[in-house]
């Protein structure tokens, strides 16, 4: 896909070629993609991870941190670091499938909104317009109030507000995109609007759409966690991250900081480590800057240009 | 100039409109209303007969768009032409200036919004303040010294401010500042007539951990327009002139760097009312925000939606005030 895989005559997918420039260029990069992952994983596994139950009393209640729980109780006996590590799986599952969707609903209406353009894109964007001007966590309050806290309302609602917002991103890559020959070409042969859209002009905006995921996935987990934290993200018994700095245990939190803490820490790396790594995944995969990246990018180019003469 | 203030006026129309029509039919399309939750809440209970009464008297038996219509002002109000009683007019909805009354209180929602809304504004508007006056200074001094140490602290601070989520950092202000320092949020506001000094120092803490939401995007942006702005060909002339780093700075590049920063104040409009929202819980503070989640959790949607229609229009027209403003940021940029 990039130039440089098109001069070495070694065509490789955009996603391997990607990962391999990571690696190389990227130190930083690398280690959000590693945060990333351990919070993947322990997402996964936190069955296997978690020392007790979510909801296991202990008999303990607000016990600090020891050998025995490592993170310490709350105010119910309950060991904080199993809460976190099983608040992992609701926070990056929502975070997840919240973007997933929210990708989904951005491609939507920026491909056809781009693509159509004229009067029906400027009608598209008003609603855009209007839906951006409004306050988006008062929105997704008001509405799972009445819908309902679940992980299928949640996710929803969170794809909405992030979705549309994001179509705008799309959209744009979308109009330069159909001005590129082969659409024309395609047009020219008599190719359907739905196979020029889905063959031609989706494979040419890959990179916004990842580029567009990465932000959106530490934004949902930041987005559910704050309305967990006003109390309508997900139902009690369940360990979110924004959950466990709410409600009842913000009044033990005098007696017991290590309450506030932990949840907090778990949310501010797992954000951070993402977006390092989208930070790094948006460099490569923007061609403007290609080749840039400081000290390591100028040895990879180095590396690249001595393994291209060979080859 | 006119053509384009006229055309960018009309533009917000429709907008507004759509936006009202978001705000109406997402606080009234979701199953549950209002009577479902004071049948709950009723001691007694409530029979069928007066269930259908308290719906008819609230409009909620009428079509949707009738309902809307109602509510927007330009369809009559209930029982309106016969109506005897003094000022109730018979077309009273948003666009006469009346958002609605609590369906709980009785009160006026912009009433009840009059003595809260201070709260909230001055919240909003030192925090945006203070979320600039960390960023553009780090954002700067980062794009001055590209790649220096301070340039990789400065870009390591930005990226933090972005990861730490700003209610954990209000959480842990309140707690540990409480064990620590004896810090405690206001119990009673000291309004601003009486002691400003007193009243903005009740306000500093909330505001700060506010602006930290949208000082990290800032300070990054800020940083990648100033470097590209120190790039153009005006920068070296200015430089080869002999001016001093101050006014090369202030003068040639910060200024022709602000736009995007500008445009990106608007598009935060709404993140920092839903921080408001947060904040506002954390410090105990009577605003907007603490009012709308009270009213969301009772279904009160005269003012959930005076709420967001509120919000929303603000956020519409800082945005045109923002678009108007690119003018005297960049004389070269002409409304024709």
């Amino acid at each position: 896909m990039s130039n440089e895989a098109v001069a070495g005559k070694r065509p490789r997918g955009l996603l391997a070629d990607s990962a391999i420039r990571l690696v190389r260029e990227k130190p930083l990069g690398t280690v959000g993609a590693a945060i990333t992952l351990v919070f993947l994983l322990m997402a996964v596994f936190a069955d296997f991870l978690a020392p007790y139950g979510m909801n296991e009393g202990t008999a303990t209640n607000l016990v600090p941190p020891s050998a025995e729980f490592w993170l310490g109780t709350d105010e119910l006996g309950r060991d904080v670091f199993s809460r976190v590590v099983i608040g992992a799986r609701i926070s990056m599952g929502m975070g997840l499938a919240a973007s997933a969707v929210s990708i989904i609903i951005s491609v939507a209406i920026g491909l056809v909104s781009g693509y159509v353009g004229g009067k029906f894109d400027i009608i598209v964007q008003r609603f855009v317009d209007a839906w951006m001007s409004l306050p988006g966590l008062i929105w997704m309050m008001v509405v799972l109030s009445t819908v309902g806290r679940g992980v299928v309302q949640i996710v929803v609602v969170l794809s909405l507000v992030l979705g549309v917002g994001g179509s705008r991103i799309i959209r744009g890559a979308v109009i330069s995109a159909k001005e590129n020959v082969y659409v024309a070409a395609a047009l020219a042969i008599g190719s359907r609007t739905d196979r020029v859209l889905l063959r031609h002009i989706l494979p040419s905006i890959m990179a916004p759409i990842i580029m567009l995921f990465s932000v959106r996935v530490p934004d949902a987990i930041l987005i559910e966690a704050a309305l967990s934290f006003l109390g309508f993200g997900m139902p009690p018994p369940y360990p979110s991250w924004g959950s466990m700095l709410s409600g009842t245990s913000r009044q033990y939190m005098f007696v017991a900081p290590w309450m506030a803490l932990w949840p907090g820490v778990a949310l501010a790396l797992v954000v951070y480590g993402v977006n390092i790594f989208g930070d790094a995944l948006r460099d490569i995969l923007d061609p403007r800057m290609r080749g840039g990246g400081g000290r390591f990018g100028v040895r990879a180019k180095k590396l690249r240009s001595t393994s291209r003469g060979r080859g | 100039m006119r053509v384009y203030l006229i055309r960018r006026l009309l533009l917000t129309i429709p907008t507004l409109f759509i936006a009202s029509i978001i705000v109406f039919l997402s606080v009234r399309f979701i199953p549950g209303d209002v009577v479902d939750v004071m049948m709950m809440r009723s001691q007694s209970g409530m029979s069928e007969q007066t269930r259908a009464a308290i719906r008819r008297d609230l409009g909620l038996d009428t079509p949707i768009h009738i309902q809307y219509g109602r509510w927007l002002g330009v369809f009559p109000q209930i029982g309106a032409p016969s109506d005897e009683v003094v000022g109730n007019a018979r077309f009273n909805g948003v666009l006469q200036g009346n958002v609605g009354t609590s369906l709980w209180t009785g009160v006026p929602v912009l009433e009840a919004l009059q003595r809260r809304l201070p709260v909230t504004v001055e919240l909003s508007l030192m925090g945006l303040v203070l979320g600039l006056l960390i960023a553009m200074p780090i954002g700067m001094y980062s794009a001055l010294r590209q790649d220096t140490l301070g340039d990789y602290i400065a870009r390591s601070i930005a990226m933090a401010f972005i990861a730490v989520p700003y209610f954990w950092i209000g959480i842990l202000v309140v707690v540990f500042g409480s064990l620590w320092f004896r810090y405690m949020p206001p119990l009673r506001l000291v309004p601003f007539v009486e002691d400003p000094l007193g009243n903005l120092g009740q306000f500093i803490v909330p505001a700060i951990v506010l602006g930290m939401v949208l000082s990290g995007w800032t300070m990054r942006l800020t940083r990648t327009m100033m470097l590209e702005v120190l790039r153009q060909d005006y920068v070296r002339t200015a430089w080869a002139k002999g001016l001093r780093e101050r006014a090369v700075v202030v003068r040639h590049a910060l200024k022709n760097s602000l736009i995007p920063v500008v445009s990106l104040i608007g598009l935060q409009l709404p993140l920092l009312f839903g921080g408001t929202v947060v904040i506002e819980q954390i410090f105990l503070l009577p605003g907007v925000g603490r009012y709308t989640v009270e009213a969301t959790i009772s279904r009160d949607y005269p003012v959930i939606s005076g709420v967001l229609l509120l919000f929303g229009a603000t956020v519409v027209l800082a945005n045109l005030l923002i678009d108007l403003s690119y003018g005297f940021l960049d004389p070269r940029i002409r409304y024709e």
